[in-house]
């Protein structure tokens, strides 16, 4: 199944095992979003556990933390993560904090979806990768699945997790994979191991990566659609490179990072996200503290530009196999 | 008008009064208490909508209570309000000297504002949720919450339920139906909405009450919240608490051109009234109105109390900066403590022997024993000298 399929299945597997499980957001209700992500969960759970929801991002996200205080436990759209920013205070200074500042007398497990990133010539507006400003706010679980059977399992843990998760779905992805060669047609994720979803409610747990190809002489840091680039980039330069898709930026599983780095010796790592401050500056940091000894070469990053994010020149802005390639050979080089 | 077209130029608020100037406030129009008539609770928000214009009063001058909203309240329960309030005040008073004290880092008091969140925790029940601000404790001290727990979390010592995690008087009680206080403005105004919709999503009866101040009505998160509550009808009480000054902002720069900050509420469609805040009894009968309302599915209500904030808006703040020493004292709605106490006098109810006597605190009888003053100037306002009231107590 695609990617829209398998989160719409999470959706209905949680609504069915719960009933404090309600879905809204804008459009989510009688059309099933704008990506169809919940489509069919109105017929099916009725009006009052999924509905369609003003614009007004602030507004779904604050209903959503009183909804959890009362124990519900709202997973709420936001319909691109381009527009999450009038929530942002409600997600920094209460959802993340909640818990804390009352000592636990009040809880906020909420799921809080958004598509994000580009390659779909969605302009600024439609492509943004915000995951860092997520990552940097301490309370806040961030996940990022890169296929259809890791998209169920981890939204199915992230609606079990009892505190705020930020669940980035790469919607380049959500129709099949991208290797970011956008000039070739579209592949199926009928045709993809992945695209194998298993039926039931088997949670995929938060902060475990997945090693998606073992290698011995280079280690890249992927998530989202990346973790495609990387896998075309590898077999295009021929260099045996272990890849790992993190799947879970907050928590983060350190443990199978710094055990493949100090394996290789070498990292790159890859998002579509600006550079400065970008998620990437964190892993670095990272694997410098735990892989200093074991490090052959400096850490590079390939990232989105500093700039907003184009729309006709999104293929020079996206980075494609042809840029992380290069990134690879000269690692390899020093 | 000429053909010319002038140079625009920006119109900046400025309220009427400034120090050093004479407080006036003869363009305040003051409805007669017992004035407003009190609708069925089922009311179309459209056939009230003069009620966010005026004012619901029910203490006349002399002290009697008059018109539909009286009566609600036995004289037990009005003696039990004149004790919440004197409570709060004179914690209030106590905890802004152990600041000053250096014994805690700061500390925001009520003071002029006691009748506001001490009635309306009479008209909810248990199991509804108040989304508060900083100022509204008199919904704990209300409902029995421990003033001691109230002052470890103040001091954010080793029995501080928080844990020291929160700024002073931030508390936080979901036994007391207290939501966590953020300190952000505006926030809670939409999670209250949500709360309410929770509680009809699980065919539950309780209901929410939302609270923000004047200025930060100007947040967009209070748009965000009458947007909800209109929409899915949510069984909430949105309260705005206009004590007149936002930090040393008058509350003209969030209002701008609109009359009354209650009147936000026509349009989207949500019952809108305003009460007089400083009157214990007309801020009971509406929010008791209010919340019938709500958890009988008819809707939520935007409720505007008129009030006026005594003290410094906190310990780091120094309002003769920005307003006049005597603003507080011209304020024409008088002190609510006064008006109550007045009140239960004037109807035989207030005798030297009924002394409203917060627990652990037998100090406190002096404060009823000078009910005669309350006589003798029964509008005037007293507030800004609060000591005088706690003075015989501490």
């Amino acid at each position: 199944m695609t990617m829209i399929e398998a989160i719409r299945e999470a959706h209905d597997v949680a609504m069915a095992a719960d009933d404090k499980v309600v879905v809204y957001g804008e459009d989510v209700g009688f059309f099933g979003g704008v990506f169809r992500c919940t489509a069919g969960l109105q017929e099916k759970y009725g009006k009052s556990r999924c509905f369609d929801a003003p614009i007004n991002e602030s507004g779904i996200v604050g209903t959503a933390i009183g909804m959890a205080a009362y124990g519900l436990k709202p997973v709420i759209e936001i319909q691109f993560a381009d527009y999450v920013y009038p929530a942002y205070d409600q997600i920094v200074s209460e959802a993340a904090r909640l818990r804390h500042r009352s000592n636990g007398d009040f809880t906020c497990p909420i799921v809080i979806r958004m598509p994000t990133g580009g390659g779909i010539f969605g302009g600024q507006t439609h492509s943004q990768s915000p995951e860092a400003l997520f990552t940097h706010v301490s309370g806040l679980k961030v996940v990022m699945p890169s296929n259809p059977a890791d998209a169920k399992g981890l939204l199915l843990a992230s609606i079990a997790d009892p505190d705020p998760v930020i669940f980035l779905e790469p919607k380049r992805l959500y129709n099949g994979p991208f290797d970011g060669h956008h000039d070739k047609p579209l592949v199926s994720w009928k045709k993809h191991p992945l695209g194998d979803v298993p039926d039931g409610s088997d949670a995929v747990p938060l902060g475990k990566a997945k090693i998606r190809r073992e290698g011995a002489d280079l280690t890249i840091l992927a998530y989202g659609t990346m973790v495609y680039v990387a896998e075309a980039a590898v077999a295009e330069t021929g260099i045996d490179a272990e890849v790992i898709d993190l799947r879970s930026l907050m928590p983060l599983d350190l443990e199978t990072i710094v055990a493949s780095v100090q394996k290789t010796g070498r990292c790159v790592i890859v998002h579509e996200a600006t550079r400065t401050c970008g998620f990437g500056a964190e892993l670095m940091s990272l694997v410098q503290e735990s892989c200093f000894y074991h490090l052959e070469a400096p850490i590079i990053r390939v990232t989105g530009w500093d700039t907003p994010y184009p729309h006709a020149q999104e293929w020079e802005y996206f980075p494609g196999p042809a840029r992380l390639g290069e990134a690879l050979n000269k690692v390899m080089e020093d | 008008m000429t053909d010319e077209i002038e140079p625009l130029s920006l119109n900046v608020p400025e309220p009427g009064c400034r120090p050093g100037d004479t407080p006036d406030f003869s363009d305040f129009e003051i409805p007669r208490a017992g004035a407003v008539p009190r609708p069925p609770v089922d009311a179309d928000p459209d056939s009230i909508r003069d009620m966010a214009f005026s004012i619901v009063r029910v203490l006349n001058k002399e002290g009697e209570a008059v018109g539909d909203w009286a009566g609600a309240l036995s004289t037990d329960e009005l003696r039990e309000g004149l004790r919440h309030m004197v409570t709060l005040r004179t914690f209030d008073a106590r905890m802004q000297t152990a600041q000053r004290q250096g014994k805690t880092s700061f500390y925001m008091q009520h003071l002029g504002e006691e009748a506001v969140s001490c009635a309306f925790a009479r008209a909810l029940e248990d199991g509804d949720m108040n989304f508060p601000t900083y100022r509204q404790a008199g919904l704990l001290v209300a409902s029995g919450y421990p003033m001691l727990t109230m002052m470890n979390q103040i001091y954010s010592n080793a029995h501080d339920p928080l844990h020291g995690r929160q700024l002073p008087i931030m508390y936080s009680s979901k036994e007391h139906g207290f939501f966590s206080i953020s300190g952000n403005l505006g926030t809670q105004f939409v999670q209250s909405v949500g709360w309410a919709m929770a509680s009809a999503i699980s065919g539950d009866t309780k209901i929410a009450t939302g609270w923000i101040g004047d200025g930060s009505t100007a947040e967009s998160d209070f748009h965000a919240a009458m947007v909800f509550a209109s929409t899915y009808k949510a069984p909430v009480v949105l309260n705005i608490v206009n004590n007149q000054w936002a930090i040393s902002t008058f509350q003209g720069i969030a209002r701008g051109g609109v009359g009354t900050f209650a009147a936000r509420g026509h349009g989207f469609g949500i019952a809108s009234l305003r009460v007089d805040g400083n009157d214990y009894l007309a801020v009971h009968a509406v929010a008791k109105w209010a919340a019938e309302r709500a958890r009988r599915g008819f809707g939520p209500t935007l409720i505007e109390h008129v009030t006026y904030r005594a003290g410094g808006h906190s310990t780091s703040d120094d309002p003769s900066a920005y307003r006049s020493r005597r603003e507080a004292a011209a304020w024409p709605l008088g002190d609510p403590i006064e008006r109550l106490k007045q009140h239960l006098i004037t109807s035989g109810n207030g005798r030297r022997t009924a002394t409203p006597r917060p627990s652990g605190d037998p100090g406190f009888g002096d404060f009823c024993a000078e009910t005669g003053r309350g006589r003798r100037h029964p509008g005037r306002w007293r507030c800004a000298q609060p000591a005088r009231h706690v003075r015989g107590c501490l």
